[in-house]
């Protein structure tokens, strides 16, 4: 996994609440065996048209959105169903953080075993955000994990965070679970003898 | 020992370790399988080495890809039928012993096979990678829906990796009111507390309303926990559950089930306990519900009118109600009774099981499908299809000029070649009516069986308490 450290990029606003995984990746979608290639399809439903070409009214089909590395939504964001495929299609996109008021649990997990970041941050803060990013296309700005602060160029936007200790270590360092896990196999042999 | 609820206690029970200020690690006493949400898992096993743990605790099944035509018809989706072989392929080389394939007479939904075959008890821990895992709760056990990533841990260790949930209780107080099923229920209920109002919690379904409830019923209802935002749904064992129990071919029988079932009976809550939340809904104040929007907290009863969006109270809920409005084809003011129907789908993990069949039966004998309508019927498994077959309900179905199919998660999602054409509108037993959940461009208005029967009889929607 790779490490999330610090991300500075183009916020793209998405503008609406409970957005759901099937908005972020149709069922249709599912069907690879593979976890990669799943970005040409984010968003599928509303970022082409019916014959297949770009809906030039969807924000990631317009001029520096294109190339976005952050989100900022409306609140639970990512309701709905567990597939792994909405984290794999948003960083497949380039998307690494999404930042929102809040996440559905299944989501938000989803999204840490993948290095990216999901940010709930008061509403007032997304919402200045958000406006910031639909005023000015290309308006940057800098997910700093380490610091745990976002902030942009001129910082207007100054905002602290806190992320869950545990998870902030992984993310930092690119961790995988299983092997951490597996630290604790006598724990679980244990476990496993004393229900038999 | 302090008082502990339901869920803490079977929480309490599973800890492998802890650690200040980490996630606990839980053991997992089944772990349920199916072909979209485990290549990519199979595949991280296999690079790294590792094995299945506990084979022996995994029940795999194929559900989300399968077509609902007879068994003997192939396959046409090619990519499809790779996932489908892929999970083949994966059984064998995992050597999981309880594999059943699309042509086994065990195969089905598995939400619906796990309780059904006597895999699903109560106490146990249950994980799947689906968010429909909330089913399971109904018997009193702890059963969360998990991403791909955690398939995977799951399979090496057999454990995951989980921060405590906080509790919620929802109790619905008096007895139901008649024609009022457990969807309406559970619709209520999400009507209520909203599509994140169970967010970050295990809700625990309470109440004399749910006591009254049969095991299908109660399934019903904690599926869609997950549609209130909730990490988990579950109903406390009692002597319904252990009735259902009794007859599973698969559970602990004889004295051995009678020892466990003395041990589940101290799983209930104990009196004192605390939950985080409570939330109290009468049910006199339940009525058949209709979805009208892309979201299930979007409920109507079926003697109201499509809301206004004018009338709702934040700019966001108005803009939501405004799009899904725009979405559906729906006008504001509309009567729920004069939104004409083209499909009926009865089937899903939410009800597709022998007492749903039953229940939407009753209100079709002796009648017709209306002729603008197309209408089918997908049993939740294999063995729920035989045990309908074995009743005639299957001839019920099609005498009325239902569509009778071969198990299967159908038109729940889209995946498979069960799908809405773009505009179509559809009274459905599913559960998520999302924008393009049924295929691109459909609308779904989530329904009861028996509310979705009458739909199809009448064309349009019905209040089945006059039906």
């Amino acid at each position: 996994m790779e490490p999330f450290v610090q991300l500075e990029g183009v916020v793209a606003p998405l503008d609406a609440v409970n957005v759901d995984t099937d908005m972020i990746i149709p069922a249709v979608y599912l069907k690879s065996i593979e976890r990669t290639g799943f970005g040409p399809n984010l968003f599928d439903r509303y970022r082409y048209n019916e014959d297949g070409s770009e809906n030039p009214d969807f924000i990631l089909n317009q001029g520096p959105y294109r190339s976005s590395k952050i989100l900022v939504s409306g609140p639970n964001f990512g309701c709905g169903s567990s597939r792994e495929h909405a984290p794999w299609a948003l960083e497949d996109f380039g998307i690494r953080c999404i930042i929102a008021p809040s996440f559905a649990d299944i989501f938000f997990n989803n999204c840490f075993k993948n290095g990216l970041l999901p940010l709930a941050l008061p509403e007032p803060d997304v919402r200045r955000i958000m406006d910031k990013a639909k005023d000015n296309p290309g308006f940057e700005i800098t997910v700093d994990l380490e610091a745990q602060q976002v902030r942009d160029a001129d910082e207007e936007i100054v905002v602290d965070f806190e992320v869950d200790e545990f998870r902030r270590y992984c993310l930092l360092n690119g961790l995988d679970d299983i092997g951490l896990t597996l630290q604790h196999e006598d724990a679980i042999s244990a476990f496993e003898s004393r229900q038999a | 020992m302090a008082a502990r609820t339901m869920f803490e206690k079977i929480w309490d029970a599973h800890v492998v370790h802890e650690e200040p200020g980490q996630p606990s690690l839980i053991y997992v006493d089944l772990h349920l399988v199916h072909e979209v949400t485990s290549p990519q898992a199979f595949d991280g096993l296999r690079m790294a080495g590792r094995k299945v743990r506990r084979p022996d605790l995994t029940v795999a099944t194929a559900d989300h890809n399968t077509p609902t035509w007879e068994l003997t018809r192939p396959i046409e989706d090619q990519i499809s039928k790779a996932q489908l072989d892929a999970l083949d392929r994966n059984a064998a080389e995992f050597e999981l012993p309880f594999y059943y394939d699309r042509f086994s007479e065990n195969q089905g939904i598995v939400h619906v096979i796990g309780p059904d075959l006597g895999y699903t008890l109560p106490g146990k821990t249950v994980v799947c990678g689906d968010s429909h895992t909330s089913t399971h709760g109904a018997l009193g056990c702890f059963a969360v829906g998990i991403g791909t990533s955690e398939v995977e841990h799951v399979l090496a260790t057999q454990t995951l990796r989980q921060f405590k949930p906080r509790t919620m209780e929802v109790r619905i107080d008096g007895e139901l009111p008649n024609g009022v099923s457990a969807k309406d229920v559970i619709l209520g209920i999400i009507g209520h507390i909203g599509v994140n109002g169970g967010t970050g919690h295990v809700i625990e379904y309470t109440g004399e309303a749910i006591r009254g409830l049969s095991m299908d019923g109660r399934m019903t209802v904690c599926n869609m926990s997950i549609e209130g935002g909730a990490r988990a749904g579950m109903i406390a064992p009692d002597d319904t559950t252990f009735d259902y129990v009794r007859t599973r071919p698969y559970a602990p029988k004889g004295a051995e089930l009678e020892a466990k079932i003395e041990e589940w009976r101290r799983l209930t809550t104990d009196s004192g306990a605390a939950y985080d939340r409570t939330v109290v809904i009468n049910a006199s104040d339940l009525a058949p519900f209709v979805t009208w929007g892309t979201k299930p907290d979007m409920v109507a009863q079926i003697t109201d009118r499509v809301p206004d969006p004018a009338s709702f109270e934040t700019t966001a809920e108005r803009e939501a109600a405004e799009r899904a409005l725009e979405y559906m084809g729906l006008e504001p003011n509309q009567r729920i009774e004069d939104i004409r129907i083209d499909r009926v789908f009865l089937g899903a993990c939410t009800n597709a099981r022998i007492d749903d069949l039953r229940a939407a039966a009753s209100v079709i004998r002796g009648r017709q499908v209306n002729s603008d309508v197309y209408a089918m019927v997908v049993p939740g498994s294999a063995r729920v299809k035989a045990e309908a077959e074995a009743e005639g309900l299957d001839q019920v179905f099609r005498d009325a000029g239902f569509d009778w199919r071969v198990a299967g998660c159908s038109m729940c999602l889209g995946m498979n070649p069960d799908i809405l054409d773009p505009g179509q509108r559809c009274a459905s037993t599913s559960n998520r009516n999302f924008e393009g959940r049924q295929g691109k461009g459909g609308r779904t208005h989530l329904v009861s069986p028996e509310m979705a029967a009458a739909a199809a009889i009448a064309g349009h929607f019905v209040d089945v308490r006059d039906f």
